[in-house]
């Protein structure tokens, strides 16, 4: 069973048609980036994939289930452009906020832990809002792997991350392979993404232009998939 | 069980916030005894007409005082993309509403318990004469208010114009819900029991608060998911 399966899934904001009949499926282990120009359609896919939003025609499945079914956005772990933290909360308040939100069980256990794989035990009782954006940054990853999902779906992850965080993320993301997890990252950051991933989906004005998996090429030259597949 | 505690979570996250921020409440509670005080000017606190009108005038300041604690319910979510983080969680939206709503009633609850010495004073009202009855007629109109109110927050809550458009849905909605509030407010501020026909007002809310509940419970996923 594919961990996510996307099945001729179409968008529209108003007539603008988003996303035009986007059709593939990742496996379950697989880490893939999923590249486009700004406004090609990515974060509309990534936010239908979290159920944050429902797509116009299609269907989203992750591991058979619908994605906007309860029990599959259990198995998600979601880290978009808003860090999704509180500010007035402390970092130790958070992650046993989402700790419950989950519903796993020795919350304080599990919150230090991430505090720790993100070095930030030292601030843990500290208000977010005198974080550092590194700090803050970090804090948002623990969040979204606290619950060990199956599935992280991360819309342009490295973007404005300080050098810390990127090594923070890149530890994580990591162990998330090693232990069989799936990644659909979406990304500007090639060299970064293509250090990871080892499946490139590409969209074009809301259209899948290729799918398939990282080569030689997209290693040596990040720029050589929009050459070939993308806008000139 | 996971219902209750992801309810519960989210009533605890609301509540810590507010009262580290203290932006809400501290605007609602101004606003509700600066108005409270200016009424009291514009009407002679010994006439009977003012007692007549007390109780209509006090639900007033809560339901413009309480529109403001519901207007950061959900608002409050949208830094950081916060909210897009608690949809995008197993947590079902009707655990989300009914936790939203809990951290609301008690805030709003709070202040009203604040305002109404000043309201006695003011109006010259002995309004602790029927405490009983007018803590239920309290409990069950500021539910009202407030299942309406954060239905309409989550509503609105990307709209530019939010401030002006939830005061613009909600009271037409509420305008049954204060009215029986209102009748019943005026009788037993008066020291008056509530008897006869005025049950029906009772009923009224009851049945208000069950409806709007059940509505909002079944529309908010509707309403939290594009």
């Amino acid at each position: 069973m594919s961990a996510l399966a996307i099945a001729g899934v179409w968008k529209f904001y108003g007539d603008f048609p988003a996303l035009r009949d986007i059709s593939f499926t990742v496996e379950p282990g697989a880490c893939v980036a999923l590249l486009g120009r700004n406004g090609a359609g990515k974060t509309t896919l990534l936010k239908i994939l979290a159920g944050l939003s429902r797509p116009a025609k299609g269907r989203v499945t992750l591991f058979g289930q619908d994605a906007s079914e309860r029990s599959a956005r259990a198995s998600i772990g979601v880290l978009g452009h808003g860090i999704g933290i509180y500010d007035e909360l402390s970092a130790i308040e958070i992650l046993r906020l989402f700790v419950n939100l989950y519903g796993l069980h020795h919350p304080e256990r599990k919150a230090m832990e991430w505090l720790e794989r993100t070095g930030l035990e030292r601030v843990k009782d500290g208000l977010v809002r005198e974080f550092s954006r590194g700090m803050r940054q970090r804090l948002a990853v623990a969040r979204a792997f606290l619950h060990s999902p199956r599935v992280l779906l991360l819309d342009e992850p490295f973007t404005a991350l300080d050098d810390r965080a990127i090594a923070v993320l890149q530890t994580v993301l990591r162990e998330a392979l090693a232990e069989g997890r799936t990644v659909l990252m979406s990304t500007h950051q090639l060299r970064e993404a293509l250090e990871l991933a080892m499946h490139v989906a590409l969209i074009n004005r809301g259209k899948l232009a290729f799918t398939g998996e990282r080569t030689r090429e997209m290693a040596d030259d990040p720029g050589w998939i929009y050459r070939n597949y993308g806008e000139a | 069980m996971q219902f209750l505690r992801q309810t519960l979570t989210v009533t605890a996250k609301d509540l810590r916030s507010e009262l580290r921020t203290k932006e809400a409440v501290n605007a609602s509670l101004s606003f509700a005894l600066v108005i409270l005080i200016l009424f009291s000017f514009a009407f002679d606190p010994t006439s009977e007409t003012t007692r007549e009108i007390a109780g209509g005038l006090l639900w007033l300041v809560f339901a413009f005082a309480g529109v403001l604690i519901l207007n950061r319910s959900f608002a409050r979510e949208l830094a950081n993309d916060c909210l897009e983080t608690l949809v995008s969680s197993p947590v079902p939206g009707s655990a989300l509403f009914v936790g939203k709503s809990l951290a609301n009633y008690a805030l709003l609850i709070a202040i009203e318990v604040v305002c109404l010495p000043v309201f006695g004073v003011f109006y010259n009202v002995t309004w602790w004469s029927r405490p009983w009855e007018l803590a239920m007629v309290l409990a069950l109109t500021t539910w009202g208010l407030t299942v309406v109110g954060t239905l309409f927050s989550a509503l609105t809550v990307n709209l530019r114009l939010r401030e002006v458009m939830l005061p613009m849905l909600v009271y037409p909605a509420l305008i049954p819900c204060l009215m029986a509030a209102m009748q019943l407010t005026t009788t037993l501020v008066a020291g008056e029991p509530i008897a006869g026909d005025q049950w029906a007002w009772v009923r009224l809310l009851a049945g208000f608060d069950i409806i709007f509940t059940s509505l909002a419970v079944l529309l908010i996923d509707a309403v939290l998911i594009g």
